[in-house]
């Protein structure tokens, strides 16, 4: 019956979803939650994860983003094996690094380093939500720094793309200061002419929200994204009221002049490599 | 004394019982003074025993006191010719921080704090301390105008976070604390913090990014709120006394973790047990930050809480990379 679908010539197939579950070994389909369809992973992959159907853009780990948003093979890593401590020897915290670490593929949840974009140079820093939901403690607030301070010294611009549910929680008032160590980093770029441009993509909440990612000199965004300082659940108990259903989105955001624009992702490489271009003209550098 | 908490009700007993003594050997005119001084040294070691022992979850009690002095109980005592200042400038004036200009020893600063009420109605008009975007952006308009004219922004910290509500996302909540935390890192004159009361999250940090910051002895400060550490680590907000003290929240913890400066001391039972000497011990620790750092240029300002900012942080490395090859 599935080899039937897969035999129509389409970009994509639907099935029922509860035929999937008993038919086919999870991976190879997926889900969507905009339009509730089933999709084919691999066609998924081919259409950047972006659901040819309905638009949804589906998440993206931060290597399928760094492929998706820099040339080939121009990606250098820093500080990939930087982990994290336990320094409130958090109950369990090890542990569930560990396994978020095996389950990811990665030591943290932001990957950072520098490539091009269409031969034009950038330090860039991807979070990863799959790891920790993305949060931010000492390590992410680490490479982070780093890489803004590498992108300052060596006269590049930073691009960041964030997800993540906000501070890391284990970490207490340490993950509360990365945002203003990162704060401290982006000032002196930014005095220092330097180019900072960020991209929200789904999740970006809570103390990633309230730093680094809204003070781009441009501030770009996936559609649909959720983005908010406060989550949905704590500001209906606490206002007692309905919120609009497209509260906190990428839109809602571009509708209260929060954001620059909403950009597809099919768009993303080419409108960042404009705004790279555009700066390479003239100013300061 | 109104509002003991329970944990001091050892102490409290104490007290009562001593008064009780007094007065009784004033009217019947007879000599207790023995039991009353014997009484007098157990009380000594009773407190010392209920104030020297206090758990994380105590402070937080203290913290959150209904006496507990505010940002404007302490303006009016540390600083001298006070005049508040309203508004953003673009929105209105939120009432969960005040501002303004004042002297300080003779020497002008600007200061500014979260203002909680100490009635109900004063709450409502003050949403309970905790701001929206127009309160930051006043703070931060305030702080420009003392980096104008050159003198310090002091920074008295108090909220239970900044205002989880719709209006405030609206008017870009993360915005308006992300652009301070960046405004803060730059300001070329000195920033001292100093936590008085609550200090949750990143409503608290929105106006603490300082040269020096300092904690009173039973505030706490914190990525978030105890209630809501339990909410979403445990998926349950009664264990907040616990959660209290897994965080490491108070100021011991900060100064163990190298993130204030000093603790100022409290009078044995909290701050609002003896105002003005609580008032009198802060200024004297910022007066000495004032002193300190008024020594340090422009620049060395900003290098300076770049430095301090910079080095904090946990983390080690793994030679067996396994990122992207
Ligand atoms: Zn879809």
């Amino acid at each position: 019956m599935l080899k039937d679908i897969f035999n129509k010539k389409k970009k994509y197939a639907t099935v029922p979803s509860e035929k999937i579950k008993q038919d086919v070994p999870e991976g190879i389909m997926t889900k969507c939650p905009g339009c509730k369809s089933i999709i084919y992973s691999k066609e998924l992959e081919k259409s950047n994860k972006v659901c040819v159907k309905c638009g949804y853009h589906h998440q993206m780990n931060a290597f399928e983003r760094i492929k998706n948003t820099l040339d080939e093979g121009s990606f250098e890593e820093f500080n990939a094996g930087m982990i994290s401590e336990n320094p409130l020897s958090f109950p369990d915290y090890v542990e569930r690094l560990e396994k978020d670490r095996k389950k990811s593929s990665l030591n943290e949840a932001v990957v950072t380093g520098e490539g091009t974009i269409n031969s034009q140079r950038t330090a860039i820093a991807v979070m990863d939500a799959r790891f920790r939901m993305g949060s931010m403690g000492s390590v992410v607030g680490e490479k982070i720094t780093r890489t803004i301070e590498h992108a300052d010294k060596e006269k590049i611009p930073f691009i960041i793309f964030t997800a993540s549910g906000g501070a890391r929680m284990q970490e207490g008032v340490l993950s509360l200061m990365q945002m203003a160590k990162s704060s401290v980093a982006l000032k002196r770029f930014s005095d220092n002419g330097g180019l900072f441009i960020s991209v929200m993509t789904h999740p970006t909440t809570g103390g990633v929200s309230a730093s680094f990612a809204s003070v781009g000199d441009y501030n770009f965004a996936e559609p649909k994204a959720m983005i908010g300082f406060a989550g949905r659940r704590i500001i209906e108990q606490t206002i007692r009221e309905d919120l609009p259903e497209d509260f906190q989105t990428a839109e809602f955001l571009l509708n209260h002049g929060q954001l620059d624009s909403v950009i597809h992702r099919a768009d993303m490489k080419k409108t960042l490599s404009t705004v790279l271009m555009i700066h390479s003209k003239g100013g300061d550098r | 004394m109104a509002n003991r908490l329970d944990f001091e009700r050892p102490v409290q007993e104490l007290e009562d019982k001593i008064e009780e003594l007094k007065s009784f050997m004033d009217e019947k005119n007879i000599d207790l003074s023995d039991e009353i001084s014997r009484l007098q040294k157990r009380l000594a070691y009773m407190e010392e025993e209920v104030y020297g022992n206090m758990t994380a979850w105590n402070r937080v009690q203290l913290a959150r006191h209904p006496e507990r002095p505010t940002t404007l109980d302490y303006i009016d005592r540390i600083f001298d010719d006070f005049i508040e200042l309203h508004g953003d400038r673009a929105f209105g004036d939120d009432e969960a921080i005040v501002g303004g200009i004042a002297t300080f020893e003779d020497k002008p600063v600007t200061v500014v704090g979260h203002q909680r009420g100490k009635d109900t109605k004063e709450n409502l008009r003050r949403n309970f301390g905790m701001p929206h975007p127009e309160g930051y952006r006043k703070a931060l308009r305030l702080m420009k105008q003392a980096e104008k004219f050159n003198r310090p922004v002091v920074f008295l910290l108090d909220t239970k976070g900044a205002f989880p509500g719709k209006a405030a996302e609206e008017r870009g909540q993360s915005e308006a604390i992300a652009r301070n935390l960046i405004e803060m890192a730059g300001l070329t004159v000195p920033i001292v913090c100093i936590v008085i009361g609550e200090g949750a999250s990143g409503g608290a940090l929105a106006i603490g990014v300082g040269n020096h910051v300092h904690m009173l002895e039973n505030s706490w400060y914190s990525v978030i709120s105890p209630e809501g550490a339990a909410a979403l680590l445990w998926k349950d907000s009664s264990l907040a006394q616990q959660a209290a003290d897994t965080m490491k929240i108070t100021a011991p913890d900060l100064k163990e973790l190298d993130v204030i400066d000093e603790i100022v001391p409290e009078a044995k039972g909290g701050a609002h047990r003896n105002v003005e000497e609580q008032a009198a011990s802060i200024q004297k620790v910022l007066k000495k930050s004032l002193e300190e750092l008024s020594k340090l240029s422009k620049t060395e300002l900003v290098e300076q809480r770049y430095e301090k900012y910079r080095n904090i942080g946990q983390y080690t490395f793994v030679t067996d990379t396994i990122g992207l090859k």
